[in-house]
C-alpha cells in the first residue's frame, strides 16, 4: 500500500528522522532505562541481590513508558493548552501535521488516542497481568513464560503493523516528490527491512509461544507431531520470508500484499517449526522462544531507533540463547538436532517389546527405616515431582530426616523440569533453603558417600546408558552417578513407562535398588508418617 | 542517530547480555526467563507512540491493543518474578 499523501506540501517541513530521540535527555532517559535493565539481569547472579535486581527492572520500565508519554503525548506537554488551541483552530481536522520537535509532538491527524484509552489499556493489561502472577501456581511457570512470550511477540507484530499503516508517525518516512502535487510518502528502505524482520520475528515467537503453551499446558499432546517433508516445507518457507524481506525493502512502491504475506508466512513457520518438538525438548524450546522474542523487541528499537529496546532486546536475545545453548548442552544434543525435532517419537514405536527383568520392590515403611540410618541422603527431583505437586511432601520427608541428624542434600539436571531452573523454584516454593540445592557438576561426586540417592519423579537424567551405551539416544547427556550411592530409591507411578527418551533405565534392575512404586506424593507422605 | 550508532550500541549490548547472563545463578534461571520477558515488553514504547500520533484509525487500534498485551507482560512478568524471588531464602538458624 502506498502510503496516502498525508499533508499539503506547505504544511511539512523537511522529512528528517523525526520520531527519532531528537531531544538529548530523551535519549538519556531511555539509556538510563536500557542501564537498569541490564542491572535488573545481574541481580540475578544470586538470590540475596536478586529481588533489588527485580526493581531495578520495573523503574528502568517506569522511566521508558513516562519518557514515551512525556514526549508523545501532547498533553502532558507544558504546551498542551498551546496545541489544543491549534487543533481546534483548525475546522476540516485533517490537513494539519506537526513534525520536528515541536510542543505538540509528532500527531499528524488530530485523532490519536485520548489519555484515557492510554490508561484503560494500560489498567486492562495491569488487572490481567497482576492476577495470573498472583493465581498462577509454580508447577504452571513453563506455560506461563510460553504465554507471556506469545504476547511479546504478537505485540511486536501489531507495533509493526501500525508502523507499516502510519509511517509518519514513526518518522520512518521521507518524500520522494519533493515539489511535486501531490506530496508522496514513502516508508525508508532501511526501515522497511527492520519492519519486516520484526514482524516475522514476532509472529514466529507469537505462534511458536502458542503452541508451546499447548503443550506445556497439556491441552495438546506433548508427542512430536511430524509432518512429512518438513524440513523442505520449513526451509521453503523461511527463504520466502526472506525473498519477500529483500523485495519489501527495494520495490517502490512496497505493495502492502508482500507486507501481509510476510507476516501470515512467519505465523506458519511459527507454528510448523515447534509442532515436531516433543515435551521433554520444551525446556530449548521455551528459551528459545524468550531468545527470538528479544531479537523481535530489538529489531523494533532499530525502526524506532529506540536504545531502551535495543539494549533489552540485545539482553533478552542473548539470555535466552545462552539459556538453549545450556539446556543443549545437558543433553548433549546440538541445538540444529532439537529445532529438527522428533525425539522421543522413535521410542513410542520401539519401547514396548523389552523383556522383563527382576527388580526389587519396596514399601514406605522399607524406604522410611533405611532412611532413619541413613547418614547423607541425595534427592533428586524431576519432572513427576511436578506434575505430582510432591514438593511440600518432600520438604517435609527432609525435615523428620534432619530432625533424625540425616544430611539431606537436593540434586538438580539442567534439564530437570519443562524450563531451565523450573526444579529449583518448586523446591523455593517448598521452602527448601536454596543452600541445600546444588547443580549436577557440584555434587556428582557425592554419590559415593551417599547412602540413599532418593529418586523422585526424575528417569533420564539417572540413567547410566548415557555413559556406557553408545547406541543410546541419550549417550553422552552428562548424569548423576546414582549407581554410586550405597541404596537407591527410585519412586515412580508404575514400571511401565520410561523416561522421555523412551530407553529404559539399567538403574532398575541394580541389586541396590528399591523401586517404590506409587504416585510421587502419596508415597512420599507415606514415608512421612512412617518416619514418625 | 544513524544506523551505525545504532548497530554499535546494539552489538555492545549482546556483549553485555552476554557475561551478565553467563552470571547469572542456574537456581534462578526461571526467575530469569520471567524477569527477561517483562523488560522485553518495552516494546509497549512502540504500541505508546503507535497509539500517541497515529494517523490512521486502524494504527491506533493496533497501538492500543498492543499496549494491553505489553501491560500485561510487564505487570505480570514483574509480579511473577517478585512472587518468585521471594520464595527463595536460606537456611534459618
Amino acid at each position: 500500500m502506498v502510503p496516502a499523501p498525508l499533508v499539503t506540501p506547505e504544511t511539512l517541513p523537511v522529512v528528517a528522522e523525526t520520531a527519532h530521540a531528537v531531544n538529548p535527555w530523551v535519549a538519556l532517559a531511555y539509556l538510563a532505562s536500557g542501564v537498569l535493565f541490564i542491572l535488573a539481569l545481574r541481580g540475578l547472579s544470586s538470590p540475596a541481590t536478586s529481588r533489588a535486581g527485580n526493581r531495578y527492572g520495573m523503574i528502568g520500565m517506569a522511566i521508558a513508558v513516562m519518557t514515551t508519554l512525556v514526549t508523545h503525548f501532547p498533553w502532558i506537554f507544558p504546551d498542551a493548552a498551546k496545541c489544543a488551541q491549534i487543533r481546534n483552530s483548525n475546522t476540516d481536522g485533517s490537513t494539519f501535521m506537526f513534525d520536528g520537535p515541536g510542543p505538540c509532538g509528532y500527531m499528524s491527524y488530530p485523532d490519536w488516542a485520548s489519555a484515557g484509552e492510554i490508561l484503560a489499556a494500560i489498567a486492562i493489561g495491569a488487572v490481567i497481568g497482576l492476577t495470573t502472577a498472583r493465581r498462577i501456581a509454580m508447577t504452571a511457570m513453563p506455560q506461563l513464560v510460553a504465554a507471556f512470550h506469545s504476547l511479546v511477540g504478537l505485540a511486536a507484530v501489531l507495533v509493526g503493523a501500525a508502523a507499516f499503516l502510519d509511517p509518519a508517525a514513526f518518522g520512518i518516512v521521507e518524500r520522494i516528490t519533493p515539489i511535486a502535487e501531490p506530496t508522496i510518502l514513502r516508508i525508508l528502505p532501511q526501515s522497511r527491512i527492520e519492519m519486516a524482520l520484526g514482524v516475522a520475528i514476532g509472529a514466529i515467537t507469537f505462534s511458536g509461544s502458542v503452541i508451546a503453551f499447548l503443550k506445556l499446558a497439556g491441552t495438546m499432546s506433548g508427542k512430536p507431531i511430524i509432518l512429512p517433508v518438513r524440513h523442505l516445507l520449513n526451509l521453503t518457507i523461511l527463504l520466502g520470508i526472506l525473498g519477500l524481506t529483500a523485495a519489501f525493502a527495494f520495490v517502490d512502491p512496497a505493495p502492502a500484499w508482500m507486507f501481509w504475506t510476510l507476516l501470515v508466512l512467519a505465523f506458519a513457520v511459527g507454528f510448523l517449526l515447534i509442532i515436531p518438538i516433543g515435551g521433554a525438548d520444551m525446556p530449548v524450546v521455551v528459551s528459545m522462544l524468550n531468545s527470538y522474542s528479544g531479537w523481535a523487541a530489538a529489531a523494533m528499537g532499530f525502526t524506532l531507533h529506540n536504545t531502551a529496546m535495543i539494549v533489552t532486546g540485545a539482553l533478552v536475545g542473548s539470555s535466552g540463547a545462552i539459556l538453549s545453548y545450556i539446556m543443549c548442552r545437558a543433553m548433549n544434543r546440538s541445538f540444529l538436532s532439537v529445532i529438527a525435532g522428533g525425539f522421543g517419537a522413535e521410542a513410542i514405536a520401539g519401547g514396548e517389546a523389552k523383556e522383563q527383568r527382576p527388580y526389587k520392590q519396596g514399601s514406605a515403611e522399607d524406604a522410611a527405616f533405611i532412611l532413619e540410618q541413613a547418614e547423607k541422603v541425595i534427592i533428586i527431583p524431576g519432572y513427576g515431582m511436578a506434575v505430582a505437586q510432591a514438593q511440600h511432601a518432600l520438604r517435609e520427608m527432609a525435615d523428620k530426616l534432619k530432625a533424625h541428624g540425616v544430611d539431606v542434600k537436593y540434586a538438580i539436571h539442567p534439564v530437570a523440569g519443562r524450563m531451565p531452573g523450573h526444579m529449583n523454584v518448586l523446591l523455593a516454593e517448598a521452602q527448601v533453603p536454596y543452600d541445600e540445592v546444588f547443580e549436577l557438576e557440584d555434587i556428582n561426586s557425592e554419590f559415593a558417600q551417599a547412602d540413599v540417592a532418593f529418586i523422585i519423579g526424575a528417569n533420564d537424567v539417572v540413567n547410566p546408558a548415557a555413559k556406557t551405551d553408545k547406541s543410546s539416544p541419550i549417550y553422552g547427556m552428562p548424569v548423576f552417578d546414582v549407581e554410586k550411592a550405597k541404596q537407591v530409591f527410585f519412586i515412580k507411578r508404575s514400571m511401565g513407562g520410561v523416561g522421555y527418551a523412551g530407553v529404559d533405565n539399567d538403574v532398575f534392575y541394580m541389586d541396590q535398588t528399591m523401586m517404590l512404586l506409587a504416585d510421587a506424593k502419596k508415597m512420599v507422605e507415606d514415608i512421612v508418617k512412617a518416619l514418625d | 542517530m544513524d544506523f551505525i550508532s545504532i548497530l554499535s550500541i546494539f552489538v555492545l549490548a549482546c556483549f553485555v547480555g552476554y557475561y551478565v547472563v553467563w552470571s547469572v545463578t542456574p537456581a534462578l534461571h526461571t526467575p530469569l526467563m520471567a524477569v527477561t520477558n517483562a523488560i522485553s515488553s518495552v516494546i509497549i514504547v512502540g504500541a505508546l507512540i503507535a497509539a500517541a500520533a497515529a494517523g490512521v484509525p486502524g494504527a491506533k487500534w493496533l497501538g492500543l491493543a498492543a499496549i494491553v498485551l505489553a501491560s500485561v507482560n510487564i505487570f505480570g512478568g514483574f509480579a511473577v518474578t517478585a512472587r518468585m524471588l521471594k520464595m527463595y531464602q536460606k537456611k534459618e538458624r
